[in-house]
């Protein structure tokens, strides 16, 4: 009973490791480009999830014979996260192209892309910016 | 990239069977697994292959940038028209019965322009992206990679 | 059979994500990345999914490496020296790890034919494809067809991502040519 259960959930629990690790990455690395790398190991891993709840035990792909003749035994899996996956997977390369493109930009002004690099330049600006017009800015940039 | 011999043999073999693999996969969708999407990034990947091995300036002597964006645009208005000529026979947007005389067949019409347009806007999406990259100037030598 | 073919996808996946956290030389993160595309996609397959496997395969393996690549050579080669391990980000991972665990435990066992994902909407769509459209390939009809509203906003993201690009990185008010850079 409980060896059934663990079998027919390891599946799910598999995939939660690799979204961790993914999120891992995202959280703990500073260096924006691995960021992006580890966001797209989280999304993957989502999508994985995703497409096991669709999956039937001795199905097949749900892709008809070309003659349309279809056989009422077989089974099929199911369609509809397929579709959905296939937009986010889309939507998600878009996302990592604009991100990207974001990152050369940053690099470009700041020189860097590295989190803490990125943060000290940040304060050093605003430290400048307190001197300069500090009063007039009632004292915080 | 002018002493990677092999490269650039290959890649003059391999970018036609590319290409005439992502039209398969285009018009096949309905039949086997593909559709616009697919072969839209598969023929964004012939030509963008191209042009990391021969240089930017020879692939956008085929495609330049201007054809590129427009046709990313073309792609959009393809599907968005497909609708609107079903809003103009009188029913939903996007009713592909409107298309034909036999609903089925006006199914079978619907289908194959929408996915035409998604893989216009995807092949042109992938190749504009690449240019934009490829355009600047790199900040790493060739020797320090 | 199958769960054997699945472990080991997993561990591979497992060892290349693991691989990637660890490794600063950006060259090899971006090239194990295009090979844990890979390697889902092989997942991919053996969970019926091959429209989806396909497009995982083109768009991860291809697409992204590219940029990943072109990205790199636009900003640096390796990734800075951590300076002091912080336990933060790892508990609050394993915490979220945790919940979400909880919240499997109540799912139906994976690859069940009754569960509620399998009979509304889906056994309906397998059924009316063949009548109404004729089309064999079943996600091609509902990308398409059943659901062609959806896809339509797909394409227009698609569009507006390729716009941003665009404005960002795209040196369109400049009109000299760049320099022969290969």
């Amino acid at each position: 009973m409980v060896l059934e259960f663990v079998l027919g959930h390891l599946n799910y629990w598999l995939f939660i490791i690799l979204m961790m690790t993914g999120f891992y990455i995202v959280v703990s690395r500073g260096n924006y480009v691995k960021k992006i790398v580890g966001l797209n190991i989280f999304q993957v891993s989502v999508f994985m999830f995703y497409i096991s709840i669709g999956k039937v035990t001795g199905g097949t792909a749900p892709i008809y014979p070309i003659n349309l003749q279809v056989d009422p035994n077989t089974l099929y899996s199911n369609p509809l996260p397929h579709v959905l996956i296939l937009t986010a997977i889309v939507v998600g390369v878009a996302t990592t192209a604009l991100g990207l493109a974001l990152i050369v930009r940053i690099r470009e002004e700041y020189g860097s892309i590295e989190e803490e690099d990125i943060l000290e330049i940040e304060s050093e600006m605003q430290r400048k910016e307190n001197a300069e017009h500090g009063s007039a800015m009632g004292g915080r940039a | 990239m002018r002493h990677h011999l092999i490269l650039r043999v290959i890649t003059k073999l391999l970018v036609p069977p590319i290409v005439l693999f992502a039209l398969y996969v285009q018009f096949h969708g309905d039949y086997s697994p593909g559709g616009g999407f697919q072969a839209g990034v598969i023929l964004a990947a012939g030509l963008i292959l191209f042009g990391i091995v021969y240089g930017q300036r020879k692939v956008k002597k085929v495609f330049p940038p201007w054809l590129v964006h427009k046709l990313a645009a073309l792609g959009v208005l393809i599907y968005g028209g497909t609708g609107v000529i079903s809003l103009l026979a009188g029913k939903a947007f996007l009713d592909y019965s409107a298309l034909a005389a036999h609903p089925k067949d006006g199914q079978h019409y619907g289908i194959i322009a929408v996915e035409l347009g998604v893989g216009v806007t995807v092949s042109a999406v992938m190749v504009a992206i690449f240019y934009a990259f490829a355009a600047r100037p790199p900040r790493i030598n060739d020797e320090d990679w | 059979m199958d769960v054997l073919i699945n472990l080991v996808l997993f561990i591979m996946l497992v060892a290349t994500a693991l691989a990637i956290l660890r490794m600063r030389h950006l060259f090899a993160v971006v090239m194990l990345s295009g090979v844990f595309s890979l390697l889902s996609a092989l997942l991919f397959v053996t969970l019926d999914a091959v429209d989806v496997a396909f497009t995982e395969a083109a768009v991860g393996a291809g697409i992204s490496t590219v940029l990943l690549l072109g990205t790199m050579a636009l900003t640096s080669r390796e990734e800075k020296m951590p300076r002091n391990f912080s336990l933060l980000p790892l508990i609050v991972v394993i915490i979220t790890g945790v919940v979400l665990v909880y919240g499997t435990l109540d799912m139906p066992n994976f690859g069940s034919a009754d569960s509620p994902a399998q009979t509304h909407v889906a056994a309906e769509y397998l059924k009316k494809t063949p009548k109404d459209t004729g089309v064999p390939n079943v996600v091609t009809a509902i990308l398409a067809s059943y659901r062609g509203y959806d896809t339509f906003g797909e394409v227009v993201v698609v569009f507006t991502a390729a716009i941003g690009v665009l404005i960002l990185i795209g040196n369109l008010a400049r009109r000299r040519e760049p320099e022969e850079s290969d």
